[in-house]
C-alpha cells in the first residue's frame, strides 16, 4: 500500500459569528495517498473553502485530526505552521496571487527564500528548472502583465512546485481561464501527476472533475460521496477535440 | 529570509514607488538637516565667542564699582565712584595671585587734529594695560611708568582714531592732538583688533596715562574700572578671592555688608555667552527635532497604507512560508530604509547648507561629527519605531482573510 499524505479524521470547524455558531465542517473524514489526483467539488456553502484552509495548514480544526505527511497540525503552532507550508504545500490560487511588476524567475523563487537552507545559487537553478517544467523558459524576465492568464497561471504552478512539496494544493485554479487554457492547465497537472506528484485540487466543476483519479464530494460539511474515477479523461485528448478555432 | 534578502526586497519595494517614497522620505529629510545646519552654526558661533574672549586675555578680570543697596535705588556701576588709587596699591601688595594690574579712567570727548575731528572715548590706563588687554603697539613706543609719574601729555591712538584724524594717510607719530582742548603727543599706534562679540569697535580708542586722564581731563581721584591679570588661567578663581579681600580691606567693609564692587574674570563672561548660545542650539534643535517626529508620522502614515495595499501580498507570502517576524521584518527594514535614506540625503543637504550659510553670510559655522552620528541615529530610531506598528499589523495579519482581501 502506498505512503499516506494526509489522513483526515472526523475533522469539524465551526466559527462564532456573534451569538451565533456557524458548523462549517461536521465531521469530514478521508485519507489521500501519495500520487493520487483527488478533485473535492462541493456547491458553494459545502464547506468547500473551510476543508482547503485546513488542508492548506492556513487554519486548525476545531476537533479532529488531520496528519500531513505524519505531522499532526493541531500541536503546531502559527510559526511551525508556516515552514510546514514553506515546505510541504505547494499553494495554486485561482487568481494566481503573483507579486506584480517582479519577474516571473523571482515570483517562482519566492518560496525557497522562506527557506534559510536554500543557497541563491541553488534558488535560482530550482526556479529556473521549475519554470522549464511548466515550458516556460523562455518567460523568465517576464512580469505578470506581460504574461497571459495561462501562462501566470503556470508560473503560479511552477511556484508551488519549486519547494518540492509533498502535495499541490489548488482552488479552483482554472476558475478564471477560458475553456482551452482551462485543459492546457489541467493537463500539466496531469503530467506532474504522472511524474508522481499528489494533487489536491479545489473545484465546482464536473467537467474539471473528470480529469481526475478520484472526486470527494462535499455537501453541508459532509463528505457525500468519495468515487474512484477508474478511466479518467486525458486532458491532452480533450484538448485535441476541441474544436480548431473557436475564434469569432 | 535571510537579512540581505530583506534588504534588497525592501529597496525593490522602494524603488517601484520612487515619488512616494521621496515624498515620505521629506520630513526627515528637512529635519535631519535642520539640526545639522543648526548645530554647526550654534557649535560655529560657540567657538568664534570663545576665540575671540580668550583674544581679549582669557586670564583678564575686570572689577568694577557695584551696589546693590538694600531699598535704595540699584546703580549703574559707572556712576558709582569708590575705587582709587588706594585699591590698586592694596592689590599691587596683597593679591598674590595676581600678576598685572592697570585702573581705568575713560573720559568721552572730541579729538581733533587740525581740521579733522572724531568723537572718541580716551582711557587712563597703566602701561600694564596692553599686557592685559593683549593689545599690540603698532608703530612708536607705547608710554612708561615715568609719563606715569608726570602725567605726561602723550597718548596712542587706535586704528580707527587714526583714520579720522589723520585722513591723508600722514604718519601720525610725534603729531600734536588735541582732546577736549588738551593738547597731547601721539607716541604710539596700537595694532587693530576689528570688532568685538557685542559689535564693538576696539579700535575707536585713546589710550592715555591715567593719572594725566584723572588730573588733566576729568579732575578725579576715582577710577571707572580696574582691569588685572591673574598669574595663569586657572589661578584666576584664587585671584577673585584675593581681589575680593583686599577691596573689602580697602573699603572698610564690615562682615554683614555686602560688596560694593564686582569682580569678573574673562570665563565668567564666556560661560555666559556660552550658556546663552547653546540655549539658543538647544532651542533650534527642540524645533528640527519636532520635525523629525512629524517626518516620522509621515513614514507611520504611509507604511499603513503599504500595508493596507499588500494585503494580498502579504497573505500569498504567508501561505508560501512566511512567519509572522518575516513580514515584520520585511515592512521594519523598509520603513528603516526610508528614514536612513531621508537622513543621508538630509545630512549631505544639511552640511551643504552649513557651508553656504557661513560662505554666503559669513557666519561661523563647525559641522561635527557627533550632530552627524546622532541624526543619522535619531533617524534610525525614528524608522523603527515609527515603522514597527505597521509592520507589527501585518505580520499580525490572518493569511486567509488577507489572500481575499479585495
Amino acid at each position: 500500500m502506498s505512503k499516506k499524505i494526509l489522513e483526515i479524521h472526523d475533522v469539524k470547524r465551526e466559527f462564532t459569528m456573534g451569538s451565533e455558531t456557524v458548523r462549517a465542517l461536521k465531521g469530514v473524514s478521508f485519507d489521500v495517498n501519495a500520487g493520487e489526483f483527488v478533485t473535492i467539488m462541493g456547491s458553494s456553502g459545502s464547506g468547500k473553502t473551510t476543508l482547503l484552509n485546513i488542508l492548506g495548514c492556513l487554519d486548525k480544526p476545531s476537533n479532529g485530526i488531520y496528519m500531513l505527511d505524519n505531522v499532526n497540525i493541531k500541536e503546531l503552532s502559527r510559526d511551525a505552521l508556516a515552514k510546514l507550508r514553506n515546505t510541504k504545500i505547494g499553494f495554486v490560487f485561482q487568481a494566481y496571487n503573483l507579486l506584480p511588476r517582479t519577474s516571473a524567475l523571482e515570483n517562482v523563487e519566492l518560496p525557497l527564500l522562506y527557506n534559510p537552507s536554500i543557497s541563491t545559487k541553488e534558488r535560482r537553478e530550482r526556479a529556473i528548472a521549475s519554470l522549464e517544467a511548466v515550458k516556460l523558459g523562455d518567460r523568465l524576465d517576464h512580469t505578470p502583465n506581460q504574461l497571459s492568464g495561462g501562462q501566470q497561471q503556470r508560473v503560479a504552478i511552477a511556484r508551488a512546485l519549486v519547494n518540492e512539496p509533498v502535495m499541490i494544493l489548488a482552488d479552483e485554479a482554472t476558475g478564471n481561464l477560458d475553456t482551452r487554457t482551462s485543459y492546457e492547465i489541467m493537463s500539466l497537472m496531469q503530467e506532474l501527476n504522472q511524474q508522481g506528484k499528489t494533487i489536491v485540487f479545489v473545484t465546482h466543476e464536473p467537467d474539471i472533475a473528470a480529469f481526475s483519479s478520484r472526486t470527494v464530494m462535499l455537501k453541508d460539511g459532509k463528505v457525500q460521496k468519495d468515487t474512484q474515477n477508474m478511466n479518467s479523461r486525458s486532458a491532452r485528448e480533450a484538448l485535441i477535440s476541441l474544436p480548431v478555432s473557436d475564434d469569432y | 529570509m535571510k537579512i540581505t534578502n530583506l534588504i534588497r526586497l525592501a529597496i525593490r519595494a522602494l524603488q517601484r514607488n520612487k515619488l512616494r517614497a521621496l515624498l515620505t522620505m521629506l520630513g526627515i529629510i528637512i529635519g535631519v538637516a535642520a539640526v545639522i545646519t543648526m548645530m554647526s552654526i550654534g557649535e560655529g558661533s560657540k567657538l568664534s565667542i570663545n576665540e575671540s574672549l580668550s583674544s581679549m586675555g582669557s586670564n583678564m578680570i575686570t572689577i568694577t564699582p557695584y551696589s546693590n543697596e538694600p531699598g535704595g535705588a540699584t546703580m549703574m556701576g559707572s556712576n558709582l565712584k569708590n575705587l582709587t588709587i588706594v585699591d590698586v596699591e592694596a592689590l599691587e601688595k596683597d593679591a598674590p595671585n595676581i600678576d598685572k594690574i592697570s585702573p581705568l579712567a575713560s573720559s568721552s570727548g572730541q579729538a581733533i587734529n587740525g581740521a579733522s575731528n572724531w568723537p572718541t572715548s580716551i582711557q587712563g590706563v597703566s602701561p600694564e594695560y596692553l599686557d592685559i588687554r593683549k593689545l599690540e603697539i603698532k608703530d612708536g613706543i607705547p608710554f612708561s611708568e615715568e609719563d606715569v609719574k608726570s602725567s605726561a601729555k602723550v597718548c596712542l591712538l587706535g586704528q580707527t582714531v587714526v583714520d579720522n584724524l589723520f585722513p591723508n594717510g600722514e604718519d601720525p607719530i610725534g603729531k600734536i592732538i588735541r582732546f577736549n582742548k588738551i593738547p597731547m603727543q601721539v607716541i604710539g599706534t596700537l595694532v587693530p583688533k576689528g570688532q568685538s562679540n557685542f559689535g564693538q569697535d576696539q579700535d575707536d580708542i585713546i589710550l592715555a596715562p591715567y593719572t594725566t586722564v584723572q588730573k588733566r581731563l576729568l579732575s578725579s581721584i576715582y577710577f571707572n574700572s580696574i582691569y588685572a591679570s591673574a598669574i595663569s588661567e586657572s589661578a584666576s578663581i584664587a585671584a577673585v578671592e584675593d581681589v575680593t579681600n583686599a577691596l573689602r580691606g580697602t573699603h572698610r567693609l564690615r562682615a554683614d555688608q555686602e560688596d560694593d564692587f564686582q569682580v569678573r574674570t574673562q570665563e565668567e563672561l564666556m560661560s555666559t555667552l556660552n550658556s546663552i548660545s547653546s540655549m539658543l542650539t538647544t532651542l533650534l534643535t527642540a524645533v528640527a527635532g519636532i520635525s523629525l517626529v512629524i517626518g516620522g508620522i509621515g513614514i507611520m502614515n504611509i507604511m499603513y497604507v503599504s500595508v493596507t495595499e499588500r494585503t494580498r501580498e502579504i497573505g500569498l507570502r504567508m501561505s508560501i512560508g512566511a512567519r509572522g517576524i518575516d513580514i515584520l521584518l520585511q515592512f521594519l527594514i523598509e520603513a528603516i530604509m526610508i528614514s536612513i535614506t531621508g537622513g543621508v540625503i538630509g545630512v549631505a543637504l544639511g552640511v551643504s547648507a552649513s557651508l553656504i550659510i557661513s560662505s554666503l553670510l559669513n557666519w561661523p559655522a563647525s559641522i561635527s561629527d557627533t550632530s552627524i552620528i546622532v541624526s543619522f541615529f535619531v533617524c534610525a530610531v525614528t524608522g523603527i519605531f515609527f515603522g514597527y506598528y505597521p509592520a507589527l499589523k501585518a505580520s499580525g495579519l490572518d493569511p486567509i482573510e488577507a489572500l481575499r482581501y479585495e
